[in-house]
């Protein structure tokens, strides 16, 4: 009995301390280290989605051939796709944790908006997801013969773009969070509507490589990430009330 | 005092009373003009100089294309009324909006395919608006997805009220992202026809089953509204008295 709540205290314990104290009204910053806390200290969930990310990307050139000028005509959109499924499928766990244990309920009855909580975690989020996406993708982008005009144009757009991901992602995770598997549909609700995000992301490159300046999809994307961190936090946080009254 | 009716409105068994009422005009108009509209589309206008009667397609294409969009702004501004005035019935109505849009959204894929054929030499382009239709396919199917996976009604009412409202915010920007991508992919130079420069011999038709679009759209949103409305409520008493007394009437009928 003891040793099975020292296990559990290792990942739980701090975090639920610390977040005694987010409620105690520190706010934003408070609840953003602890997320982060807890997140390097799992750190399966740093490490799948990038592996995710490399091991499909490693699948496609076995699956469409090695022809070099076809996977660099193909980079661009191959890894904006999978940068997109990595994305979706780590956001699943997103509240996930917090619902169970019923950290997401004292969070929503915190004296601060909701809309911060969200904002909060989905930080965390691409911090620890889209970032080293980004980071990691001018390799990906070198074994894929991708052309290095598009290095730089494929790590600022999957900046700015999977922050928008992560945001978007949210909605559809706090929506699904009182399902019991909401895998799938977590994907079939909210592939739609990064529709705009994947089109500019995979833009900005396609247009650094056609030799053209890229400025205008970078200033839409960012444009993109400026709406949604405005308003997907504001959905995210009524969709978790409706999930906590399920 | 003024908003009174409103009130009403919200009530699912006011409206079943009154919707009887409006079921016979709505459905036998639509249906009369859906009649005239096919008729007069597909057997008295023109042939089209270019396309012969391929267009004639156009009849059945055009019409659930606009339908499929307002439907979306429909169920989107049911699901919004719902969650703002708690208002049971716009959460019904939204929720049998979504199937009908759907399958609107379907048959105008499905006849621009068919259509494309002949015209185009190919059933599928990755047009601009045909990317947004299908995107827009997507979206029905999701709210649709969401509202099935919830136990308990209300919350599927209210998750599946405000994914559609994300999804209103997201239209345009959808239609515009990919209207570009479209833009600047540059494939051969395929477009549909324009509306304005339609000949008034094939636009008159067209306006009819629009119209009558319109109201087969109305009539079935209403049905299928009031079949959700009696299963939903099938435990109150004004549904029970309903069943009963339509049991005896068939009763002594038989």
């Amino acid at each position: 009995m003891a040793t099975e709540t020292m296990a559990t205290g290792n990942e739980g314990g701090a975090g639920d301390n610390e977040r005694l104290e987010a409620a105690n009204g520190s706010g934003f910053f408070t609840l953003l280290r602890t997320e982060l806390l807890l997140a390097l200290r799992s750190r399966a969930d740093i490490v799948n989605p990038l592996l995710f990310f490399v091991t499909v990307l490693a699948m496609m050139p076995l699956g469409i051939g090695p022809d070099p000028d076809m996977l660099a005509r193909m980079a661009p959109g191959l890894i904006w796709v999978m940068a997109l499924l990595a994305t979706l499928l780590s956001q699943e766990a997103l509240f996930r944790g917090d619902f169970e244990d019923g950290s997401l309920e004292q969070l929503s009855l915190q004296p601060q908006p909701l809309y911060f909580a969200v904002l909060a975690k989905v930080a965390v989020h691409w911090l620890v997801t889209g970032l080293p996406l980004a980071v990691l993708s001018p390799m990906l982008g070198m074994m894929l013969n991708l052309p290095s005009a598009g290095y730089l144009p494929l790590v600022i757009s999957l900046l700015l773009g999977t922050a928008s991901l992560s945001l978007i992602g949210a909605v559809g995770a706090a929506l699904t969070v009182a399902l019991r598997r909401p895998g799938l549909l977590l994907a079939l609700i909210i592939m739609p509507l990064y529709v705009p995000v994947l089109i500019f992301g995979t833009g900005t490159v396609q247009a650094a490589l056609d030799g053209y300046s890229y400025s205008a999809q970078l200033a839409v994307l960012a444009a993109i990430l400026a709406a949604a961190s405005a308003l997907a936090p504001l959905a995210a946080a009524g969709a978790i009330r409706i999930s906590l009254d399920h | 005092m003024a908003w009174q009716w409103f009130h009403r409105l919200g009530s699912p068994r006011w409206f079943y009373q009154k919707s009887s009422a409006w079921l016979p005009w709505l459905g036998g108009a639509g249906l009369i003009l859906l009649l005239v509209g096919c008729v007069w589309g597909l057997g008295f206008a023109p042939e089209d100089a270019k396309q012969g009667n391929s267009y004639r397609i156009m009849y059945i294409h055009v019409p659930a294309a606009f339908l499929a969009l307002a439907g979306y702004y429909i169920m989107a501004i049911c699901g919004a009324i719902g969650l703002i005035w708690k208002m049971k019935l716009s959460f019904v109505v939204m929720r049998a909006a979504a199937p009908i849009g759907a399958a609107l959204t379907f048959i105008s894929l499905f006849t621009g395919a068919v259509w494309g054929k002949p015209t185009w030499g190919t059933y599928w382009v990755w047009d601009a608006r045909i990317t947004s239709m299908l995107i827009l396919f997507f979206l029905y199917l999701g709210v649709m997805a969401l509202s099935g996976a919830f136990s308990r009604e209300q919350s599927a009412d209210k998750a599946s009220a405000l994914l559609a409202l994300v999804g209103t915010v997201n239209i345009p920007i959808i239609y515009k992202s990919v209207d570009w991508w479209f833009t600047l992919h540059q494939p051969a130079t395929l477009k549909l026809t324009e509306a304005s420069t339609i000949d008034p011999s094939m636009f008159y038709p067209l306006i009819t089953m629009i119209a009558g679009f319109y109201l087969f759209y109305a009539w079935v949103l209403t049905l299928h509204t009031r079949s959700l409305i009696l299963q939903r409520e099938w435990r109150t008493q004004w549904v029970r008295e309903l069943l009963g007394q339509s049991s005896v009437a068939t009763g002594s009928t038989r």
